[in-house]
This record gives structure tokens, sequence and C-alpha cells, in this order.
């Protein structure tokens, strides 16, 4: 890296200031208070993100709040679960349906029917782009063939990946699965460890759960919650801590236990924030220190995100090697379009969909579901 | 990626040059441009539309008058248009005549409402209010619990009463009024925009608290969806304001732009950064430019102010344009940078930075070897590097533990440095405050900044980054990194 660079940021970010400072000068001197600059709060002593600082310790023991008791899980489809959030997106192919010829206005219709889901733009382009080229070579003709086409189309992008939940049976006593979870934050990665702790229990394995997220405040708590929930192990350690040391002392301990799988939780991170990128990193490595072996890091993407999700994608793929997506919150009016992009730009399969409060509602993914809930107005086609 | 939407359309005007002016159809390739960077932006399709629109009759207008650089004027009109709709100004807190001031904090699972809570609270604090919290999440686990260790970071005593969330959060307010406190702040229970049940209890919840202000916390990462959030949360509740969370990461924020531009409310606050001050009124100005991905120097600057000497910044600009920068000087400003932030993070507000040097890897760690050179070397050496001579180097080599030729490299770059910043200084006069007005495409909207001519001569140093000459106009010993 030529240091070249450094000297040219260094000088420009030194001139812009310095110049800038002149400019807002004069033009406070000429204009009274028109550049007064929004009050700012002198803080208290917050404590700083400072990973081995951590001796903090936490006084309570978890609050265990009055949850509801989890329904028994049903065999519904994501198509019914989704049934709600349809609107939307069938408003448009109806109107495409409408029509008795495609027009300009069909693949307008398409183009924002697919921009509403957060496909993208890039995606949506590459989906129509080959349907123009075979409607003007009168390959469709109908309407509704375009629509099937998409949507054959859309399930085809999606096709041929290993959705599976990778668990490595053939590992001895004493040499626990380890199941990372990684994420920006607020996307519900804490919860769907819950919901992946009872799905593992109740599937007759022995669970630990290591909260890893030691920087959240009461982060540990809602873990230690679910923990009780499912009877699972937990392990924690202080707030503030080293969470690499977190997630070793829990596989160390389900090694000794010989439980077969820790499920490890991580403090959610800005995909832009490099040293908090560098600590997951570390936790990845940690992680394969000992007994353990991390047979899945799952990033978790909540279904509201927008263009943003392939960023986060990217980076978190860059620094922890990520296998799968868990999709969370597609119970609700957001349809997840994003998954497309990740999936045929980084080719990360999504692999689980979380569609309910419910421990029953984290259910596995599948493309022709997905694509079809997306096309379906909830009564025919 | 959208790197520079400002670099794009001059990369479209560029080439549009020879033909003197702007027609109609040129209109269309740029509108194209620009509606393709508000949906990366994730600004919702029908808003979008009706920017692009009223963007439209506005950048046909500029390509009839006889506008010197339609290019800029198509940016300015944008720029213009996504400030109109953001709204001009910043909101300002009423507060209510007989405290407290009661705020209701509403939004989705895992937007950012307890963390903005508290960071609220603090805001308040600051502002020389004494405010209480009220935890009437007693959804999620552990919510509570968040909120009582918040309230201990920022000192602010929390209420809540595991009972029930409505009970708890009528009780809170009548707990303020025992004690005192003078604003209230009650969290509420994540929930799904189509969630009939929870959006009725956090409409009972108003009800029993009557707030004097009620805030939609809104996730800056949001997609499409973040309309019908609004939308179902301001039919239920009446939303006074939106705080946007998680703007510190690379999300554009266009849902920002679509929540203004639906239910017509203000947004109040932006959330930026994990710390708990890391929290300020919201600027619709800056906020346009960073949907358009054209950096935010007010913020950098505002930032750099917390940094350096005003007096100081202004003199080493200065000697910097007329060439008589030192590494002294240098030492100083680089130390003074380091406090702003990590290099990464500042070339990301960098307006018209060339994408090859917004995506170089900047390692932080890079400056040490710089610093330590520096440190060792004599006052005389810093203010005149050329007496640098082979028993020198070798002892600055020695002091700072790299090798000689690192030395040599340091005092040669710099030396091309200050040729740049002198050209530069000439090429501009030398002088702040004349020149080309609005000459900076990035900064052309932007209130506040629109005389800072200066900048026009730094992008082109800078080259454009535009399609045809990536960093093509750097100057020379510049090259881009391998």
């Amino acid at each position: 890296m030529d240091i070249q660079w450094l000297f040219l940021i260094l000088a420009i970010v030194v001139l812009v200031f310095g110049l800038g400072v002149v400019v807002a000068n004069r033009r406070k001197m000429d204009t009274g208070q028109r550049t007064e600059l929004p009050p700012r709060p002198t803080p208290p002593a917050v404590p700083e993100r400072e990973p081995e600082t951590g001796d903090t310790l936490v006084e309570e023991p978890p609050v265990v709040e009055p949850a509801p008791e989890p329904e028994p899980v049903k065999p519904l489809s994501l198509r019914d679960r989704l049934s709600k959030a349809r609107a939307t997106f069938s408003g448009a192919f109806g109107s495409v349906l409408g029509r008795s010829t495609i027009t300009d206005e069909t693949w307008d219709d398409l183009e924002e029917a697919l921009l509403r889901a957060d496909v993208g733009l890039g995606v949506t382009d590459g989906l129509l782009e080959p349907l123009k080229e075979r409607v003007k070579a009168k390959e469709i003709t109908e309407p509704s063939e375009l629509l099937d086409a998409l949507q054959a189309d859309m399930i085809a992008k999606l096709a041929g990946s290993d959705r599976e939940v990778h668990y490595d049976a053939s590992l001895g006593a004493g040499q626990p699965n380890v199941w990372l979870f990684v994420g920006v934050n607020g996307v519900g990665k804490t919860t769907t460890i819950g919901k992946v702790a009872r799905q593992q229990t109740d599937a007759g394995r022995s669970v630990l759960l290591a909260a890893g997220d030691t920087f959240r405040a009461a982060a540990a708590e809602q873990l230690g919650t679910w923990a009780e929930r499912s009877n699972t192990d937990f392990v924690r350690g202080t707030e503030g801590g080293d969470p690499s040391s977190v997630i070793f002392d829990g596989i160390e301990r389900a090694a000794a236990k010989q439980i077969d799988l820790v499920l490890a939780d991580t403090a959610g991170r800005l995909h832009t924030k490099t040293n908090l990128m560098e600590e997951l990193k570390k936790v990845r490595r940690v992680a394969e220190k000992g007994a353990g072996t991390v047979t899945e890091t799952l990033l978790v993407i909540d279904a509201t995100t927008g263009q943003n999700g392939l960023a986060q994608a990217r980076q978190f793929s860059e620094a922890t090697d990520v296998t799968g997506v868990v999709l969370t919150k597609l119970d609700g009016s957001a349809k997840g379009g994003i998954v497309f992009a990740v999936e045929t730009e980084l080719g990360i399969p999504v692999k689980l969909v979380g569609v309910g409060e419910q421990v029953g509602d984290l259910i596995p993914f599948h493309p022709d579901e997905f694509v079809n809930a997306l096309f379906d107005s909830g009564t025919d086609r | 990626m959208f790197d520079n939407l400002s670099n794009r359309l001059d990369g479209i005007v560029k080439r549009l040059r020879g033909k003197g002016r702007l027609t109609e159809a040129d209109v269309d390739e740029i509108m194209k441009e620009i509606r393709a960077a508000l949906l990366e932006a994730d600004v919702n399709v029908t808003v979008v539309r009706s920017v692009c629109n009223r963007i439209r009759e506005h950048a046909i207008g500029a390509t009839r008058s006889q506008a010197l650089d339609p290019g800029q004027q198509v940016v300015k009109a944008v720029n213009d248009e996504l400030v109109r709709i953001l709204g001009g100004e910043t909101l300002s807190i009423q507060y209510a005549p007989k405290p407290p001031t009661v705020i209701l904090m509403a939004g989705l699972q895992g937007s950012g409402k307890t963390t903005a809570t508290g960071k609220l609270a603090l805001w308040f604090k600051s502002h020389g209010r004494q405010p209480l919290l009220v935890g009437a999440d007693l959804q999620r686990p552990a919510a509570v619990e968040q909120l009582r260790t918040l309230g201990r970071q920022v000192d602010v005593p929390v209420f809540s009463d595991p009972e029930d969330p409505i009970i708890t959060a009528y009780e809170g307010v009548e707990e303020a009024k025992r004690l005192g406190r003078d604003v209230v702040i009650v969290d509420t229970a994540g929930r799904l925009s189509i969630d009939a049940e929870m959006m009725e209890q956090v409409r009972l919840i108003s009800g029993a608290v009557s707030p004097d202000y009620t805030f939609l916390v809104i996730d800056a990462m949001t997609g499409q969806d973040a309309v019908q959030t609004a939308e179902a949360f301001h039919e239920t509740l009446e939303i006074d304001g939106v705080i946007l969370s998680k703007l510190d990461g690379d999300a554009r924020g266009g849902a920002a732009l679509s929540v203004k531009e639906v239910i017509g409310r203000p947004i109040a606050f932006a959330s930026t950064g994990e710390k708990l001050d890391a929290f300020e009124q919201f600027h619709p100005d800056r906020m346009a430019s960073r949907i358009l991905g054209m950096g935010d120097v007010l913020t950098l600057i505002e930032q750099a102010e917390k940094a350096f000497e005003a007096d100081q910044a202004e003199q080493a600009a200065a000697r910097m344009m007329e060439g008589e920068f030192t590494l002294d000087d240098f030492l100083e400003q680089m130390q003074a940078i380091k406090k702003m932030g990590s290099l990464k993070n500042i070339m990301a507000m960098m307006p018209g930075m060339p994408k090859e040097l917004k995506n170089a890897e900047i390692d932080d760690e890079m400056l040490v070897p710089i610093e330590a050179m520096i440190s060792s070397m004599t006052v005389e050496e810093r203010a005149r590097p050329q007496i640098i001579n082979g028993s020198r180097r070798a002892r600055i080599a020695k002091g700072a533990g790299v090798e000689p030729g690192e030395v040599n490299r340091l005092v040669k770059q710099f030396g091309d440095m200050q040729k740049m910043m002198k050209k530069m200084g000439m090429t501009g006069g030398g002088k702040k405050g004349k020149g080309k007005r609005g000459g900076f495409p990035g900064l052309g909207g932007l209130g506040g900044m629109k005389d800072m001519p200066d900048m026009a001569e730094l992008q082109e140093m800078m080259g454009q980054g535009g399609p045809g000459a990536p960093g093509g106009q750097l100057p020379g010993g510049f090259n881009p990194p391998r």
C-alpha cells in the first residue's frame, strides 16, 4: 500500500476542514447564528466498547419474563403464513393479468412489483431483460404466460443450493458441533438462536447456548431466558467481556459435558465497523481452537432490509465465511427480496426463514414456496 | 454500486459536451441514473416516481437556461428536491407547559427503539432536562433489563412494572410527577406493523399517557417496507417525528425520504453510532447528499471541529496552499485526524472521492511508521527535509524501526505533496472567497457551503472518477494504488 494515498487523504482532510472553518467563520460573521451547529451533548462517562476490559459484573441472574408457552409446531407452508403480506405484490400482477396483451405498462408493473419486494434494480433487470427478448421473439404472448415464465425464472435463480443446516454426527462425543450466528443489530439473532435451541432439543440433541453478545445491555439475560425455556445449558461472560473467550468457554464446557451442539450468539454489529468485524474474525478463529467444529456460520438478515443487505452479506462473509442465511421477520409486510441478490451474487444460500414469534415459526427455506408466496394473491393464481 | 451520483452524471455530461447543450433525450438518460441511485438508496418506488417527475421538470428547465454547466444544474435540482422533501428545518422540541413532557417511542422489532430511548434520555439530560425512562416493553425477554442498564449508563432512573404495559406507562407518568422529572420517555414493545393486537396495545398505551411527542424509530437499513410501516403506525398513533437509527453504517437511508414524503412528518433525530452520545438532531440537507452518495462534508467538519483547534487548522490549510507546510504541521494534523475516527470512515464522508480511493484498503496502522519516522527527525529536518542525507537517514530509520528506503520514500512523497498543494494554491488564486461559484458538484445545493470555491480545484485535482478517466487527473506522482 502506498503511503502516497495516505498523504493525499490527510492533505484533503486538512484542507477541507481548514477551508470549511474559514467559510463557516465568515458566514457566522456575515449572518449571525445561521451556521450554528446543533447543541452537542457532553455525555457523562459512558462505557465504550472495549472488549478486554470487562470486569463489570452483571449483578442479577437472568430475569425471566412471563413468556407464552410456545405452541406445538404446525406444518403450515410458507405460503399459508405469508398470506397477510401479499397484497401489494400481487396487486401489480393483477393489473398485468387484467390487460389482454403485454404492453409497456406490463413491464413497468412487473418492475415496480419486484422493486417493491426489495429485489433490487440489478436483479430485476436481470430477470426482466431475457423475458423482454422472449416476448419480442413471440415466444411469450399472453400476460399469464409472462407471469408464469417470470415465476419459473425466479425459482430457477434460487435453485440448486444446499439449504441443509449442517450437523456433523460423525464428530465424536466431546467434540461438539458449533453453529455461529452473526448479523447487524436488531435482526433477531438471539431470538433465532432461542428457536433453534428449542427445535434442536426437541429433535433429541443436547444443546448449549453461549452468550457471545457481551455488548448489548441485557443480551445475555435475553438468551438466558431462552435457555430456561428450552432447558439447555447456558454459558455467559461479563458484560463488556471478550466474546471469543465466552464462546470458547461454552465450547469447552459442552465438550466436557459431552453436549452435541453449541449455539453461539454474537453481538449485532454494523458490517462497516472494521474493529468489530475483526473481533468477529477472532471469534470465528477461536471457536475452532478447542474441541468444537464450526459446522455452520449463519448470517441473520431481517426481511425488511433493503439494498444494504447485500453489503452486509458481503462483509460478514469476508469476515466469517458465512455458510447460510436466516431470513427473519418475513411475517411482516416486507418481502425479503434482497435474498435474490445475496444468493445470486454471493452464492450464500438462505437456509431458514422466520415467519412468526413461535418456536415452530422458524422453518426451512423453500425457493418455490417463497416465490409462489410472492406471486399468490391468496385466492387463485 | 452508486458510489457517487454526481460523478456518474458528470460522466454523462462529459460525453455530451460536444453537443453544446442538453436535449430532452439527454435529460432522460440522466434521469435514469438518478432513478437508479434513488432506488439503490431504498427510496420507495412510488416516491421515486414522483420525485423523478419533479426533478425532470427542473432539469428540462435547466437545459433551456444558458447555464454554464447543465450537469451540475441537474445535480443541484436533485439535491434541492430531496432537501425540500426531507423538510428544511430541524424539529425543535416544545416542552409541555405543565411538566412532564411525555414522549412515546414506537417501532418495529429490532429497529433500535430501546437503544434510541436511552440515547434520547441522554440528549434531554444534556439539554438540562431530567428525564425518566419507562419500560413498557414486556414482550421481548429482558427488554426492561436492557433499559435499566441503559438508564444506569446515562444516570437516568427507570420505571417499570412487570404486570401490564399500559398500567406501567400510566404509572410511569405519575411517578415522574411525584419525582419531579420533567420528561418521560416510554419505551414500547417492538411489533410488526400488521400485528393488530400489538398495534392495539400501543394505541392503548398512547391513550393512557397522551404523549406530547410520538416518535417512530426506523432502521436506516430498511428497504421498501419503510412506507408501509410508517403508514400503519401513523394511522394508529399519529407520529410526530421519526428517529432514524443505525445511520452509522453504509446504508443510504432512503427510507427517511420515503417516510417523510408519505406521512409528512419530519425526521427528528438520527442515531449515528454505538456510543450513547452518538445521537443528534437530524439535518435534512446532509441526508440528501448521503442518499445521493455525495458524501457528508458538514458532519465531517463537525467531527473535525471536535478534534482540531480551528485557528490551527485554518493556518495549516493556508500554509499548505502556499507550499509552506512542514512535516511538523503534517504530524500535528495527522494526530488530530486520528482523533476523528478511522481513515476509512472519514473517506466515506468525503464528497467527490474517486472510486479507487474510496475502495482502497486504508488501514490506520499505516500511520504508525510515518509518525515514528517524523518523530525521529530533528526540528530542522522536519522543517527542511531536503537536508536529510545518508547518515541522517540511517539515524531516522533506526529510530523509527524502518528501512532507510522508507524514509526516502516519505521525504520524496512529502515533497510531491507539497508541490501539488502549491500548484493547487496557485490555480485557486491562492485566496479563498474568490473564484467560481458552486464549482463543486457534490455541494451544489448544500446550504451553508455554497461558496467554497477552492473545493472545485480540489475536486479537479482529485480527478472526477468518471468512467472515462479514473483518477486520471491526479497530479504527477500520485498513482492509483496497486
